[in-house]
């Protein structure tokens, strides 16, 4: 119920015309705590490298290069980036009802495998026809998947982490099953893998880069999704929902089609992504749809506090950290696992700075009410 | 190659013509010449130390720091995704290498082929790959080794030393590799005591080691005594089993570390003599052909030292088995031969020897192989 009161205080407050001062404050908490947080981060993980006698200027030089420094280092970053703007919506929406969904990966692969095996059916249509309606079932199986994760727990009471890492393995071995039985293209001897999609069939770049049309479509997701949550009452409900679940239902809110639409969205977007895996990069749907974005898409999520717009540079900045790895590894002799401990270390220092919100009081509207 | 190299040699000329400036930013063309600088790319798809796969790439690299004029770049974990792709671009954009070898096999589709159309002066050599002249680019080359021959000879040791006359293997995926590989190490045992049976188990991944090691421990309840594998890490395998009192032989790598006493033999690549011939090549000017191959006799794979366990009648034969092997001409999957559904594989008189292509695409399991390609 508190949830709920602090809430309506706070649009009463901004409606009754704060002071910019007083808005900006309030904004801005939001903003410098986690930024400070990832500055805190990458300056402890300096410290461990100089433990291993490495130099963290060469470190963070090396990451602004590789992932940073050049138009090349951009397209790198943001070619990896694509998948995981989906793989960290389909945490970050179920995560707005208090709802933690850490099985993407499995709607992921799904959607691809769906993607690839509709491309086969449908080799010969045309792009136009064909895009669509691939992405379209990628989406619908991916939403089904995730969305019965979401079922399992409003009918049942299962919980949906569990659930929802299970039934990713579930998809993993259904994938592979699919790809190196039903539906494996004989000519594929030692990478099973379905019929290689048509040249129409395939997802291009965006002229003048070479990146996939994902990562526009990616963004708009995002664009959307927070639309969908700030700006709508489905969202509103969503927020109550996930503030105090039986505050909503004393409330009369639907909590049961709120989690099922918000996990089958998360899932749908996860679709998306095995679609563009499957149809942009990979030309057909094989094991490598599961490269762990779906997990990656966990961290991104909670780094962005599950709001939809921050997810956008939250991705880059994770993607640019694994885009910089090759050259780390290359040039500074530290193995592959380097980075996956920066990333823990900035997850780790972001954790801890929730602990930090309404702590300064620098950042209280009251404080600046004139 | 030829035709290739001499446009390529036009095109310097019209743009030294032209005034080099341009030049500059272009990647450094291929070697029409002996070269004094080369950078090689290696990339693994697991870890540099994983006792099997990525390590045996690893230590042929590892063979070349030692040429002069050679730079070696590496880098390890790439999955086979758009990952592999930026890995190959940024090995060439800020490292320089001219020649890469991206060595899993799922690289090369559509991954090395997208890179090799983008960097046509790079040289791209790929594990396992099929070349094919009429399909993939001439700046792409695949070598590969015929090491069923190493599990034939794994299977020979194995036979020997079975009390149970039931062996056991721990196989990732049922692709033509994998098959081979299961089939040789039966066939080797057969040639031993033909009422040896192989039962196999497939973990479905690469690389997944609780898999591995339930595999493992099913195939010792069953009662196998001598157990060996394909997946990209032997590790987990070779100590479990060797931990349940089995015999076992290695892949990949040298893993009798692991288990001293009960390591008999193992079929293990020998990428170092491979990769050694390959910069020498390119470094002295001439090209790598486009499609290679080789087995024991030609030092693409190696076996790995006899563990003391090996008994001296086993080691006899052994040796015997493999001097047959490097003469040439040698068959494992030779008829009279059924799969174990009752097909006929080979007629009387009917041999497929490890040169022919037609074993790059087998999907199936001899008869004695207890287990399922589906």
């Amino acid at each position: 119920m508190a949830d709920v009161t602090a809430m309506v205080q706070a649009g009463a407050r901004a409606g009754a015309g704060e002071g910019w001062r007083a808005a900006l404050a309030r904004k801005s908490e939001a903003v410098v705590l986690p930024v400070g947080a990832l500055l805190a981060g990458l300056a402890i993980f300096g410290f461990f490298l100089m433990t291993q006698g490495k130099s963290p200027a060469e470190f963070y030089g090396l990451v602004y290069k590789a992932g940073f420094g050049s138009w090349f280092s951009w397209q790198n970053t943001l070619s990896r980036a694509a998948p995981l703007l989906f793989a960290a919506l389909c945490v970050a929406l179920p995560a707005r009802l208090g709802l933690v969904v850490i099985g993407g990966e499995g709607a992921i692969v799904l959607g691809g495998v769906a993607a690839g095996a509709l491309g086969v059916v449908l080799s010969g249509a045309s792009s136009w026809v064909g895009l669509p309606l691939m992405a379209l079932a990628a989406a619908l199986v991916g939403g089904l998947w995730i969305g019965t994760v979401g079922a399992l727990r409003h009918y049942r009471g299962v919980n949906e982490t569990i659930a929802s890492l299970l039934m990713s393995y579930i998809a993993i071995a259904l994938m592979n099953h699919i790809v190196e039985g039903p539906l494996r293209d004989p000519a594929s001897l030692n990478k099973p893998s379905t019929a290689p999609l048509p040249d129409a069939l395939r997802v291009g770049n965006i002229p003048g880069a070479e990146l996939h049309w994902g990562l526009p479509v990616g963004i708009l997701c995002c664009i959307l999704s927070w639309a969908l949550i700030d700006r709508t009452t489905w969202g509103f409900a969503a927020r109550i929902a996930g503030g105090n679940v039986r505050a909503a239902q004393v409330q009369g809110l639907p909590v049961g089609r709120l989690i099922l639409g918000f996990t089958a969205l998360g899932g749908a977007f996860a679709g998306l992504a095995g679609f563009f895996e499957t149809s942009a990069v990979l030309g057909s749907a094989n094991a490598s749809l599961a490269a762990g974005y779906g997990f990656t898409g966990i961290l991104i999520a909670f780094l962005a506090r599950h709001n939809p717009l921050a997810i956008i540079p939250v991705a880059c900045l994770l993607a640019g950290f694994e885009a910089s790895s090759g050259l780390i590894q290359r040039r500074m002799d530290l193995p592959d696992a380097t980075v996956l401990v920066l990333q823990g270390f900035v997850f780790v220092a972001i954790l801890l700075s929730d602990a930090l919100y309404g702590r300064f009081k620098i950042f209280t509207p009251e404080r600046w009410r004139t | 190659m030829s035709t290739s190299s001499l446009s390529r040699r036009h095109f310097l000329m019209g743009t030294a013509l032209a005034g080099s400036a341009a030049f500059l930013g272009l990647p450094r063309m291929a070697r029409a010449e002996a070269l004094d600088k080369l950078t090689v790319g290696f990339i693994y798809v697991g870890p540099k130390d994983d006792y099997g796969y990525n390590q045996a790439h690893a230590e042929g690299a590892a063979a070349l720091k030692s040429i002069p004029g050679v730079t070696v770049v590496e880098e390890e974990n790439v999955p086979e995704t758009i990952d592999v792709q930026k890995t190959m671009e940024s090995m060439i954009n800020f490292d320089g290498a001219t020649l890469l070898f991206p060595t899993s096999f799922g690289y090369f589709d559509p991954h090395i082929l997208e890179m090799a159309a983008k960097y046509p002066d790079v040289r791209f050599e790929h594990a396992g790959g099929m070349w094919q002249a009429d399909k993939h680019p001439t700046n792409v080359g695949s070598y590969f080794g015929y090491i069923g021959m190493g599990q034939y000879l794994n299977g020979v040791v194995a036979g020997h030393m079975t009390k149970t006359k039931k062996i056991g293997f721990v196989a990732a995926k049922p692709i033509p590799q994998v098959l081979l590989n299961v089939n040789s190490f039966l066939l080797g045992a057969r040639s031993v005591d033909p009422t040896i049976t192989c039962q196999v188990i497939f973990t479905g991944e690469w690389s997944l080691a609780v898999k591995e090691a339930e595999a493992t421990n099913a195939l010792c309840d069953a009662g196998c005594d001598v157990i060996t594998c394909h997946v990209d890490s032997p590790k987990v395998v070779i100590e479990t089993a060797a931990g349940r009192g089995a015999y076992v032989c290695g892949y990949h790598a040298n893993q009798s570390s692991l288990a001293p006493d009960k390591y008999l033999t193992g079929a293990e690549w020998n990428w170092s003599k491979v990769y050694t011939d390959m910069i020498t090549a390119t470094m002295a000017g001439e090209p790598i052909p486009n499609f290679v191959r080789g087995g024991l006799a030609e030092g693409f794979i190696k076996m790995s030292p006899l563990g003391p366990a090996v008994t001296p009648e086993a080691k006899a034969d052994f040796e015997a088995k493999q001097a047959e092997i490097l003469k040439g001409g040698f068959a494992v999957i030779k008829g009279p031969l059924k799969d174990n559904k009752g097909n006929v594989i080979a007629a009387e008189g009917e041999a497929f020897v490890e040169t022919d292509v037609k074993l790059e695409s087998m999907d199936y399991l001899v008869e004695g192989v207890l287990g399922s390609t589906s």
